[in-house]
């Protein structure tokens, strides 16, 4: 019996969203065809956008099916960018923002961030100063889980000549999400990390912004993404979508399963450290620790080895973890910050997932520790 | 396991000797180095583990890879010596940290898909190198560090077996590893231009260029820096017309680098340091030894002079060419390795 503690990674699919994917399988599905076939695809197609629009408190229109985060990431910085602006960010973000963010050519600001990884709206505010902009600010981070104020830096930015963007793929159905109440212009949310199949995700255009489009060939999403829709993919989505707006303990189920898990490492592994905001606004679902003295790469391989799935903050494709930027950026050496343990739950999360976790790894420190000091 | 057949075959055999295995693959090169430790190269070896049934894991090695191998081969090249980053690789980062990695992972063994084999003296006990069944892949020029403690906790699974029974073992088993190309050149250096590798990394102004000279020395000509000779070379030395030359010193703190004829290239003998010896200590004076001082170069009969504070001093029976500084001496008895050490200087006068 395994056990995943690796949701910011990508959560399993949802039984609902494998249903409904199931049942939409087959059939010809390309919306904008005229036939019958096309309608029932664009039924599932536009049923899907509401139910995702609604995830997040949009109109479904406003809503631009993707790839994914990553496609709806290089979309926000691509298209969103006004002309002559220059582009804010954080040196904490995922590397699908920092990397067009690098590649585009326009002058680049990234904000370091304070030791649990925060940032000031003022900071922000102040990086914008000075013409148009665009700043894109990930709503919480992944690795460690703290939230950006990006509402206070969307009311300060009022009125100025700026876009701004937010990568919300770790904080959507993990915290309430509002795109209105949070005041952005663009907002990208990830199909997989709320339980819908990987390869969909989709960018939330506030109405009346003139997105540029950077796919082009086709009149698909109202011009705003070229390319026949994923239907099965945008159908899980949608189903995905749904459940987490039906479900409405799971932010509080979360936050006290990971309080669970923290204080039980803390008694079992004194020394244990949190990385990260330890209060103040954070995912209820992300503990990150460090155990001094001991490899997180050898924990990882242990816990999974004993039948627990974690990470070591963002993965990297090879499955070889680097030293995490978004560590580094909060002050850790370069090899201290290959030690982050990233533990992160899920909706189906159990007590006694948790309980066989802090039953284990106190084991496994005392081995790595043992192998390290023979 | 670098995705290569060879330590995919040393893996399906621990799977076959009973021993609950562990794969782990070694990412070593940055980004943009190519030639190994590629994605697709992690994969193969991935595809390997799946199909064997057994776990798999990618560590990132970068940091003390650069640190003990890539540095210091730059720094070697620069100092007008030749390097051997496979020997310093296999001393440093598998046989050192991985063993630390899979020592923590509770680990009793390393396997490797190393060519050599590991013999055991019947009255010490002590583990030593052998060489490989396979004389042709023999890699026990490039293991020559690794001490009876580390010996005792290695396995070299295909040591005894030809290459040609490798890849057979390989398609048996259905590895689709079984016909994959073999890698030649230093891993982080692919295109084999090690001279652009150093100063890429070194940069211009780290060179240390110079002239070349004949050994009256008359200059000859010039040249953009030390690290693009070995001693040896024959090729790219700029010189034109004459009798064959090759470089026979290099002195990077002048730039000067000293050519040749082959006769003149010949050395009666070599002084290596840090050397370790198999028995834990060196054999007495005198003792007859055949000495190799490159990969693939066949041992030369050669006697021990003496020995003291972890030097050698080795006689060859027969002068040789090319005594290189930077590269390993390995010395045998038979199929044995009994010591090892690292190139100073030719065998002085």
């Amino acid at each position: 019996m395994r056990i995943y503690l690796d949701h910011n990674a990508g959560a399993p699919l949802r039984a609902a969203a494998r249903d409904a994917m199931l049942a939409a399988m087959g059939p010809p599905a390309n919306p904008s065809s005229p036939h019958r076939e096309g309608a029932r695809a664009r039924a599932l197609l536009e049923d899907a956008r509401a139910a995702v629009a609604a995830l997040i408190g949009a109109a479904p229109a406003e809503i631009v099916f993707t790839s994914g985060a990553t496609e709806a990431n290089t979309l926000a910085l691509l298209g969103g960018l006004p002309v002559d602006g220059r582009i804010v960010t954080t040196v904490i973000e995922h590397a699908s923002v920092l990397a067009p963010a690098r590649a585009h050519g326009a002058p680049l600001v990234e904000l370091p961030v304070d030791g649990d990884a925060r940032i000031t709206a003022a900071a922000v505010v102040a990086a914008c100063n000075g013409g148009p902009a665009l700043a894109s600010i990930g709503l919480a981070n992944g690795e460690v889980g703290t939230v950006a104020p990006v509402a206070e830096i969307a009311a300060a930015l009022r009125g100025r000549p700026v876009t701004l963007h937010t990568d919300a793929a770790q904080a959507v159905g993990r915290i309430p999400v509002d795109v209105h109440a949070l005041g952005v212009d663009l907002l990208s949310l990830s199909s997989h990390k709320l339980g819908g199949p990987a390869g969909v995700g989709a960018l939330w255009v506030r109405a009346g912004f003139a997105l540029r489009p950077q796919l082009l060939g086709g009149p698909q999403e109202r011009g705003r993404r070229a390319g026949t829709e994923n239907v099965v993919g945008i159908v899980g989505f949608g189903a995905a979508a749904r459940a987490v707006s039906a479900d409405h303990t799971a932010t509080t189920r979360m936050a006290a399963l990971a309080e669970r898990l923290w204080s039980g490492l803390r008694t079992q592994v004194p020394d244990v450290v949190r990385l990260g905001p330890v209060d103040g606004p954070r995912l209820p679902n992300t503990v990150n620790v460090r155990v001094p003295g001991c490899s997180g790469e050898s924990l990882l391989m242990l816990l999974d080895l004993g039948g627990v799935a974690a990470s070591l903050g963002s993965a990297c494709s090879a499955g070889a973890p680097e030293p995490s930027h978004v560590l580094m950026a909060m002050g850790l050496a370069r090899e201290t910050a290959r030690d982050g343990l990233r533990l992160s739950l899920g909706p189906d999360t159990t007590a006694d997932d948790i309980d066989a976790v802090v039953g284990l790894l106190p084991g496994l420190v005392r081995q790595v520790r043992g192998g390290a000091a023979a | 396991m670098s995705g290569g057949v060879d330590s995919a075959v040393a893996a399906a055999r621990c799977v076959a000797a009973g021993h609950d295995v562990i794969g782990i693959s070694l990412r070593l090169a940055r980004d943009g180095a190519g030639g190994c430790c590629s994605l697709d190269d992690f994969h193969d070896a991935r595809a390997v583990a799946d199909r064997l049934g057994f776990p798999h894991y990618v560590l990132d090695f970068t940091d003390a890879f650069d640190a003990a191998v890539v540095q210091p081969f730059v720094a070697e090249y620069l100092a007008g010596r030749t390097p051997n980053p496979c020997a310093r690789c296999n001393q440093h980062v598998k046989f050192d940290r991985l063993w630390q990695r899979a020592r923590e992972l509770g680990a009793s063994h390393l396997a490797t898909g190393h060519y050599a084999r590991i013999a055991v003296d019947p009255v010490t006990g002590r583990h030593a190198l052998r060489t490989a069944v396979d004389t042709t892949k023999d890699q026990t020029y490039f293991l020559f560090t690794l001490d009876h403690e580390a010996l005792a906790r290695t396995l070299f699974p295909v040591g005894d077996l030809t290459k040609t029974e490798v890849r057979a073992e390989a398609a048996a088993l259905g590895l689709a590893v079984a016909d994959k190309p073999e890698s030649m050149e230093v891993c982080f250096v692919p295109t084999g231009d090690a001279a652009g590798f150093v100063e890429r990394r070194a940069g211009a102004d780290a060179l240390r260029p110079g002239s070349l000279r004949d050994g009256d020395g008359q200059e000859l000509g010039t040249h953009a820096g030390v690290h693009r000779f070995t001693i040896g070379q024959r090729r790219g030395l700029g010189l034109a017309g004459g009798p064959a030359r090759y470089v026979r010193a290099i002195d990077a703190a002048t730039g000067t680098v000293t050519v040749g004829s082959a006769d003149e290239l010949l050395a009666t003998g070599l002084v290596a340091h840090d050397v370790s010896w198999s028995a834990g200590t060196p054999p007495d004076d005198g003792a007859v030894l055949a000495a190799r001082i490159r990969h693939r170069h066949r041992p030369v009969p050669a006697r021990l002079l003496a020995t003291a504070g972890g030097a050698a001093h080795v006689r060859f029976d027969t002068p040789g060419p090319a005594v290189t500084p930077g590269q390993a001496a390995v010395f045998y008895r038979d199929e044995l390795v009994v010591g090892g050490g690292w190139i100073a200087s030719e065998l002085p006068a």
